[in-house]
């Protein structure tokens, strides 16, 4: 008999489906990878087995663990169930842990009300738990808070509670896409190594953290299962269309040749770019520390980190959206600082941002037609209603959106759709610099691939040049010309695409390659060579920053600050960039 | 925190200071004197006495006089109850009134919390509409109307409690008069409570707490309530001014000498010194409590602890 059986499952809201006759099991100890875009139904299936789905939820089939039936069990009867033999992860732990309860006093009292343990018994229990799953000093992680803890901790922790009882089913919702690359990779390890004899439903949307971590996979499309399989067949030999194209959507490492469309003209020059921030108290948080880099006309460059690298301050810093503590930045030949209020702004026109959640940076309230026509009410106060509309439509149609969009609101759009009127506000001032911001970060895989290839393909257009900041070097692979490795503010990497993903020399750098999920099961990626996270930008470690979780780390690391070197184009801050 | 507490108090002097200069003036604007009364005075004696209380004085003359006072921790004479300084008359009728405000908030708290939390629970249901039909009943109904009803109701047609205060002993006496002041903030909290207990029902920790398989019991006392409080807390302050204002009618209809009586009458009798006394008072005590709720909302929300 399988540990957990699904049959017929049919998730239905009003009059939308989001499971459709889902049929599946999962037999003790496997792991088995769920797959799918956004609003496939992936987390629904979970909630249905866990009995977790809201009240409005018309739910059918059946659902079985071993012999007991899930669905339609009381709460009593599936509290039983429930942490003693099934358990699971949700992907935030900030808000899936309770953020007004200690997180030893969370563990706790899973074992009490279950009758696991008493008293000081389930105190030490705890505590042995939170060390299983990596947490230093457990006894003092024990009394601590949710948000005394970094990200990748909490999500130990998370972890920890739900492993506690030893279930026989653990699921796994996108536990791991909350958090950073080099974390990421920990904690897949973590699960991996932990979970010994459970088995492991692990819900994701990234093809290469099921490539590396499950034995079988699903494949769910709108709530169908379109495919099913041992993982190394699917990716093999893809059965259905839509796997083909999920994976033929998933980032790769591979070397692509991306066509120069620079001109080799200078357009923005950052040097020496500081930015701090005030933080409560006297303490200063410096996001950026002196950076150095030129973009030239046409070419796309990446600025890549992990989150409080200083990526986005330098962008914001750059177009004037926080100021800048010391440095000086020039655009076309014009030095941005102590510049007028009106020519500032009439030289920043040059330069447009894109953001990364694409409904949340449009008016909720404004019709798509006057988001795109907004700046040039700013810019081109003058032009007629008649000459804005005609721009509008043009640009529309250049981001691949018909004239029946004119008239919808943000929420009216899909999230890729959200984008490209984004990306039409951006460009219809026809701006030589475009900062995209984690722009492709909220989007599914085919649609972040539509979006790329659009962007793309106004570069080569209008030889616009495109600054790209991301904490996911393999969708840099394939669109940047150079990429620059920030971590924790400064430089440490600036390469071509080529040298940077083919001869790494920071170790920084190098880390970041290993932990990126590979979409293919022989090649196994995602190896968490770093221990820890990055630490308090207000507590900076001292010289190299880099050093306490650098494996090649010697005594002159911990006292001076690198400086910047350049070895075959390559520019790298690094002390032991040559003998590594 | 004991820095911000300082802070804080430090920060509450102008407000102190705004309140006492408005009530001076107020209570001075206000038509008649402390002395005028139905037997006329020869303007010999009325001047007599005027130069005594210096009532004769320019007005800022008398707020200086009154304030020297007021710094060396004098509320003065009262002008109406002769031979009792104000700080004896506050000192006399506060207890009374602090037993009956304290009665009425714990009331308040334990059975709005109860309520709202058993309405979330049952959010939607007969139940649930129920209790709020009534908190919408109270939160309606001003405490000079609902005094009376409870007493025609409860005391006059069914005699099952006392009517009035004085000829009457023991706890019985104060029942009326608690849950008269104690009814529109048990139905304002119940509210507060069904709301929050409601958002923090859908939150995504309660949802973990449930694939723990805690159950709802458990869950309410372990996971929900700490966090559906915070509302309530906030509620505090206001709460507690609403429960000073609605003693000084409660204690007027059941004829209770409290601090609300005093301030009723005082002012009635143009009692300067008295009325400003008792407005001093209770400023400072708002403030104080003020305070209190704000390092109480530290002590529940951990996140807010640290900063």
């Amino acid at each position: 008999m399988s540990l957990l059986s699904v049959a017929g499952l049919t998730i239905r809201y009003d009059d939308a489906i989001a499971v459709n006759g889902l049929s599946f099991a999962i037999e003790k100890g496997e792991s088995v990878g769920l797959v799918g875009e956004s609003g496939s139904g992936k987390s629904q299936t979970a909630l249905a087995i866990l009995g977790l789905l809201p009240a409005q939820a018309d739910v059918s089939g059946d659902i079985r663990f071993e012999k007991t039936a899930l669905l339609g069990a009381s709460e009593r009867a599936l509290d039983s169930v429930r942490a003693q033999r099934l358990a699971i992860v949700f992907q935030d732990p900030a808000q899936a842990l309770n953020p007004f309860v200690r997180i030893g006093q969370q563990l706790r009292r899973i074992l009490l009300q279950h009758g696991l343990a008493e008293g000081a018994q389930a105190q030490a229990r705890v505590i042995d738990m939170l060390r299983r799953v990596g947490l230093s000093d457990p006894e003092r992680q024990y009394r601590a808070y949710p948000h005394q803890l970094s990200g990748g901790m909490r999500q130990r922790a998370m972890i920890a509670s739900a492993l506690i009882t030893e279930p026989e089913l653990l699921i796994a919702d996108e536990p791991t896409t909350a958090l950073d690359v080099t974390v990421q990779a920990q904690i897949l390890e973590l699960l991996e190594d932990i979970r010994k004899d459970t088995a492991l439903l692990l819900i994701t949307h990234d093809l290469g953290v099921v490539a590396g971590h499950c034995e079988r996979m699903l494949v769910l499309k709108q709530g169908e299962l379109v495919e099913q399989g041992a993982t190394r067949d699917v990716f093999a030999r893809p059965q259905h269309e839509h796997t083909a194209r999920l994976l033929a959507a998933a980032p790769r490492l591979d070397r692509t040749d991306i066509p120069t469309t620079t001109t080799g003209a200078e357009l923005l020059t950052i040097k020496g770019a500081s930015v701090s921030y005030r933080e409560t108290g006297h303490a200063r948080l410096q996001a950026v520390r002196d950076v150095d880099l030129t973009i030239r006309a046409g070419e796309t460059v990446a600025l890549v980190g992990e989150s409080g690298s200083g990526k986005s301050s330098l962008a914001r810093a750059v177009l004037g959206l926080v100021p800048l503590q010391s440095g000086r930045v020039a655009f076309c030949g014009t030095a941005l600082e102590g510049l007028a209020q009106d020519r500032a702004t009439a030289v920043r026109r040059g330069m447009q941002l894109v953001f990364q959640d694409p409904v949340g940076s449009l008016n909720p309230q404004m019709r798509v037609a006057n988001i795109v026509a907004e700046p040039l009410l700013v810019h081109e106060p003058d032009a007629s209603a008649d000459t804005r509309q005609q721009q509008v439509i043009a640009i529309l149609e250049k981001t691949g959106l018909g004239e029946e969009f004119l008239e919808r609101y943000p929420h009216e759009l899909s999230g890729g759709e959200a984008q490209r009127v984004a990306i039409a506000r951006a460009l219809i001032l026809k701006p030589k610099v475009l900062v995209c911001d984690e722009a492709v970060a909220a989007l599914d895989g085919t649609v972040r691939e539509q979006i790329l290839a659009l962007l793309h393909e106004v570069q080569i257009d209008s030889g616009l040049s495109i600054v790209f900041i991301t904490h996911d070097l393999s969708v840099v692979r394939g669109i940047s010309h150079r990429v620059l490795v920030m971590y924790m503010g400064a430089l440490v990497e600036l390469a071509d695409n080529n040298a940077l993903f083919e001869q790494p020399r920071h170790p920084y750098t190098r880390a970041l390659l290993a932990a990126v999920p590979v979409p293919d099961p022989e090649r196994a990626g995602g190896k968490a060579t770093l221990a820890g996270e990055v630490p308090s930008a207000l507590a900076p470690p001292s010289g190299c920053t880099f050093h306490p979780r650098c494996p090649h780390a010697r005594d002159i690391c911990k006292t001076e600050i690198p400086e910047q070197r350049t070895i075959n184009s390559t520019t790298v801050a690094c002390h032991r960039a040559e003998e590594i | 925190m004991l820095k911000y507490a300082l802070l804080r108090l430090l920060g509450a002097i102008p407000t102190l200071l705004l309140v006492i200069v408005l009530a001076f003036l107020m209570v001075h604007a206000a038509p008649g004197g402390p002395f005028d009364d139905e037997r006329v005075l020869s303007a010999e004696i009325e001047a007599n006495i005027a130069a005594a209380y210096h009532l004769d004085e320019p007005l800022h003359r008398q707020f200086y006089r009154y304030f020297a006072g007021l710094l060396q921790g004098d509320l003065g004479p009262s002008y109406r109850y002769r031979d009792h300084t104000v700080s004896e008359l506050i000192g006399t009728a506060f207890p009374i009134s602090l037993k009956l405000g304290t009665m009425a908030m714990l009331l308040a708290v334990v059975f709005g919390v109860a309520a709202g939390s058993f309405a979330a629970l049952r959010r939607n249901t007969l139940p649930d509409r129920s209790v709020m039909a009534f908190a919408m009943t109270g939160i309606s109904i001003p405490v000079f109307v609902i005094a009376p009803v409870l007493v025609l109701l409860l005391a006059v047609k069914l005699q099952w409690l006392p009517a009035g205060w004085s000829g009457n002993e023991g706890a019985a006496r104060f029942l009326l008069p608690v849950i008269a002041l104690a009814l529109p903030q048990v139905a304002y909290i119940a509210r507060l409570t069904r709301a929050s207990m409601i958002d923090v029902l859908a939150s995504d920790f309660v949802r973990t707490a449930r694939a723990q398989g805690l159950g709802t019991t458990a869950i309410v006392r372990y996971h929900a309530l700490k966090p559906a409080m915070l509302p309530v807390l906030s509620y505090m302050g206001p709460a507690i001014a609403a429960i000073l204002t609605g003693s000084v009618v409660v204690e007027e209809i059941f004829g209770i000498p409290g601090l609300g009586q005093f301030f009723v009458r005082a002012a009635l009798n143009r009692d300067y010194t008295l009325v400003l006394g008792i407005v001093i008072f209770y400023a400072t005590l708002v403030i104080l409590l003020n305070l209190v709720v704000d390092i109480l909302y530290g002590a529940i929300d951990p996140r807010i602890r640290q900063r």
